[in-house]
């Protein structure tokens, strides 16, 4: 709040004062704090610990998926409607790492033996996700620039081309993709502990929220402390002013652009092994997340993708909880009532 | 006649003229040229889904606002018929009632979603309507005892719409045009006697020409909207909305009465749908690969040109029954168990016409329609014999609706 805003509107008092304050400036924490109180008066304790890790988990796997598309469309106002290819084609290429090549390390019980499994499968993921983005950028984004309505269109068409081309290479039907062995089974709360003692977390799923947690960190840093993250902070906020000062913000566009197909690709080995099996359209269905996530956030918005994912894992394991059937309506419906209260998103970067 | 029948937008291309003369024929006498079951219902579906397609372009087409929501409008008129008739019978009550219903419910949905894009952006409008229509279907699917999940619903149609009705006694004579031309050149004696054969007149043909005569009337009611002054202030939305705005439009209203006459058509070709097809399901009705099919239809066949929903609707829908098999021939070809051997294997005919919706985004973005129009107003250019290469290209770009 800069200092002219404070001679208009003085420092909020009393509880209702500082409530409403909290409402308007941080209206990410608000819904988070609501969403969370609301549920733990629903059920039980210990319920809602397990349901809240895997809500996190659920979320940070979505907020891998989403941070690529969000900054492509806040850095260069692309939408990228082939999003959900990327997160299949990482899927695809960290199963085949899992089940094919490293199956042996997989299997087995020792942590090392998984890991060396674990991350080439995410390694893969990356590069193959990054490259094809490289690719699909070149060829098929970059001569629609500036037009949205034919991005929808090209990129749409590139989805199905994508998903296609993975069902040539990998066939079209289901593949079951066993999750490591120290990765499966649950890790138990003491019972010593109050109120959550004797629950069961999944491991897995910690290890979600730890890798999300940290791809947080790292992109938060990348952005807010080196200098790529300032031109693209800067870049979002007036391209034409970037570019005026002799940077080369196509190419700053085409690195964003890799990388978050890249970041879709391990979003999509990671729900590959969450889920244990992938199809070619699983990208699709993870798209509606993905949307929904981006438009919550507000475009173009880190800190708002990742609130946005894990208000929309949050509501989907506690919807899911409570009547599984209405758990993607629930999803949408808080998309809607955010767009009804704040057309903007909750942390709005850009007008669009 | 014909100018008021065709609201003075004539087709403007011989090629065009021709091969809407066709469709048109095809459609008009279809059961009685086209044996089998496949051929009878493929021309249902070509009916079915010029309306879907047709109205969908009012939307993309002539005010570029890109909508992922028609298949739900679709689903509702569907689904509407099909309830109506599993709790009410097989009258034409129950119909009506679904019909009714139906409509209503589309003309609210399709008003909130109009209302929420008032608040976001155009941009939005997009991603909203997937998430919503995404939430839609996964209700259906979820609501099994009203909707019957993923099994879907038989739909009970009135007995005079069925295949048990006969009003006639005597078979009617059809005469065979593919068996013929082939015929001509296997045993040319015979071809004409062995191209006909008989129909059994029956509910399912009353069905389809209801079906067909519903895509004429609104077919031509599109193209006298889209030609009257309201489709005007569209397309000039469509061009550009804040000079729309500066010259005292008030866009919001008319953006939203686009959107809501697309979405009742959709539910209307929905309701034809449940009749002709007599059974719905998630998949056949709400999918988002249906969505898919409907913006590759619209944009092949040219955006901004009613016509354009005819001639991709019907080129779509043959290439989806009839590729396949051209496909598996080639695949015969070709060594088995080879990556090439997938590549034109009759599964992935699907990523061939990907490719040819993305190629054809680059290099014909009016489509199909707006590139004949093209070539037939440089022909007229040429035999006018007046004004230079550079005038030539001017003109013809005027003339087609290119975006």
């Amino acid at each position: 709040m800069s200092a002219h805003d404070e001679l208009i509107e003085p420092r909020p008092r009393g509880a209702l004062g500082r409530f409403r304050a909290f409402r308007e400036e941080r209206p990410h924490l608000f819904l988070l704090v609501l969403m969370m109180l609301v549920a733990f008066f629903m059920m039980d304790p210990r319920t809602w610990v397990v349901l809240t890790i895997s809500g996190l988990a659920m979320g940070a796997m979505v907020f891998l998926m989403a941070s690529g598309m969000t900054l492509t469309f806040g850095l260069m106002n692309v939408l990228n409607l082939a999003h959900g290819a990327f997160i299949s084609l990482g899927a695809f290429a960290g199963a085949t790492v899992l089940v094919h090549w490293l199956n042996v390390q997989a299997g087995e019980a020792s942590v090392w033996a998984n890991l060396a499994a674990v991350l080439p499968a995410l390694g893969f993921a990356l590069v193959v996700a990054g490259l094809i983005g490289l690719l699909f950028e070149r060829l098929v984004i970059k001569p629609v620039y500036g037009d949205h309505l034919k991005q929808i269109l090209v990129t749409v068409g590139g989805s199905i081309i994508l998903m296609e081309l993975i069902q040539v290479v990998w066939g079209p039907n289901e593949i079951p993709v066993p999750r490591p062995e120290t990765l499966t089974g649950a890790f138990l709360v003491p019972e010593s502990l109050p109120v959550i003692g004797g629950v069961a977390l999944e491991k897995y799923r910690l290890v979600a929220v730890i890798l999300g947690l940290a791809v947080y960190g790292l992109m938060t840093w990348v952005i807010e402390r080196t200098r790529t993250g300032v031109l693209i902070r800067a870049g979002v906020e007036d391209r034409e002013m970037v570019e005026v000062h002799g940077y080369r913000i196509r190419l700053l566009f085409l690195g964003v652009f890799v990388a978050g197909s890249a970041l879709a690709g391990l979003g999509g080995a990671m729900w590959a092994m969450y889920r244990e099996i992938i199809t070619a359209h699983m990208g699709d269905e993870l798209m509606i997340s993905v949307i929904v996530v981006i438009i919550l956030g507000g475009l173009g918005s880190i800190k708002g993708c990742f609130y946005g994912a894990v208000l929309v894992g949050l509501i989907n394991l506690y919807v899911g909880y409570l009547e599984p059937r209405l758990a993607a309506v629930a999803t949408v419906g808080l998309m809607v009532g955010v767009l009804m209260w704040r057309p903007q998103g909750l942390i709005p970067v850009i007008k669009v | 006649m014909m100018q008021r029948l065709l609201s003075g937008d004539y087709p403007r291309s011989r090629a065009l003229t021709a091969l809407l003369l066709i469709i048109g024929a095809s459609l008009a006498l279809g059961p009685f040229l086209f044996p089998g079951v496949r051929a009878f219902s493929m021309l249902g579906m070509i009916c079915v889904f010029i309306i879907v397609v047709a109205s969908y372009d009012l939307m993309l087409g002539y005010t570029h606002i890109v909508s992922f929501a028609h298949t739900m409008f679709f689903g509702i008129g569907a689904y509407g018929v099909a309830m109506a008739t599993d709790a009410l019978g097989n009258g034409y009550g129950a119909v009506l009632a679904g019909i009714g219903g139906a409509v209503l419910l589309t003309i609210l949905l399709s008003l909130l979603l109009g209302l929420l894009s008032l608040r976001v952006k155009a941009i939005f409008f997009a991603l909203v309507t997937l998430a919503v229509a995404f939430a839609f279907l996964s209700l259906v699917t979820q609501l099994y005892n009203l909707t019957g999940g993923e099994d879907g619903l038989a739909v009970r149609v009135p007995r005079e719409l069925g295949p048990a009705f006969r009003p006639f006694d005597e078979p009617w004579v059809g005469f065979d045009v593919v068996g013929f031309f082939s015929g001509l050149f296997s045993d040319p004696a015979n071809a004409f006697k062995d191209a006909l054969f008989d129909v059994r007149v029956n509910g399912r043909h009353l069905v389809y020409y209801i079906a067909f005569l519903s895509a004429v009337a609104v077919f031509l009611f599109l193209l006298r909207m889209v030609n009257s002054p309201f489709g005007r202030v569209l397309q000039a939305i469509r061009e550009n909305e804040f000079r729309a705005q500066a010259l005292g439009y008030r866009t919001v209203f008319y953006r939203t009465a686009a959107v809501i006459v697309s979405a009742v058509l959709a539910t209307l070709a929905g309701v034809l749908f449940a009749l002709i097809n007599r059974y719905v399901n998630p998949e056949n009705t709400l999918n988002f690969e249906l969505m898919v099919f409907i913006l590759l239809m619209c944009v092949i066949g040219g955006m901004g040109t009613l016509y354009g929903a005819v001639v991709g609707t019907a080129l779509f829908l043959l290439a989806q029954n009839y590729l396949q098999d051209l496909l598996k021939l080639l695949a015969g070809q070709v060594e088995k168990g080879s990556m090439l051997a997938e590549l034109v294997g009759p599964d992935s005919w699907l990523l061939w016409f990907g490719l040819l919706f993305v190629l054809s985004v680059y290099f014909f973005p009016s489509g199909i329609v707006g590139q004949l129009r093209l070539w037939a107003a440089r022909r007229r250019q040429r035999r006018a014999g007046n004004g230079g290469a550079s005038r030539d290209g001017v003109s013809a770009q005027g003339e087609s609706h290119a975006s």
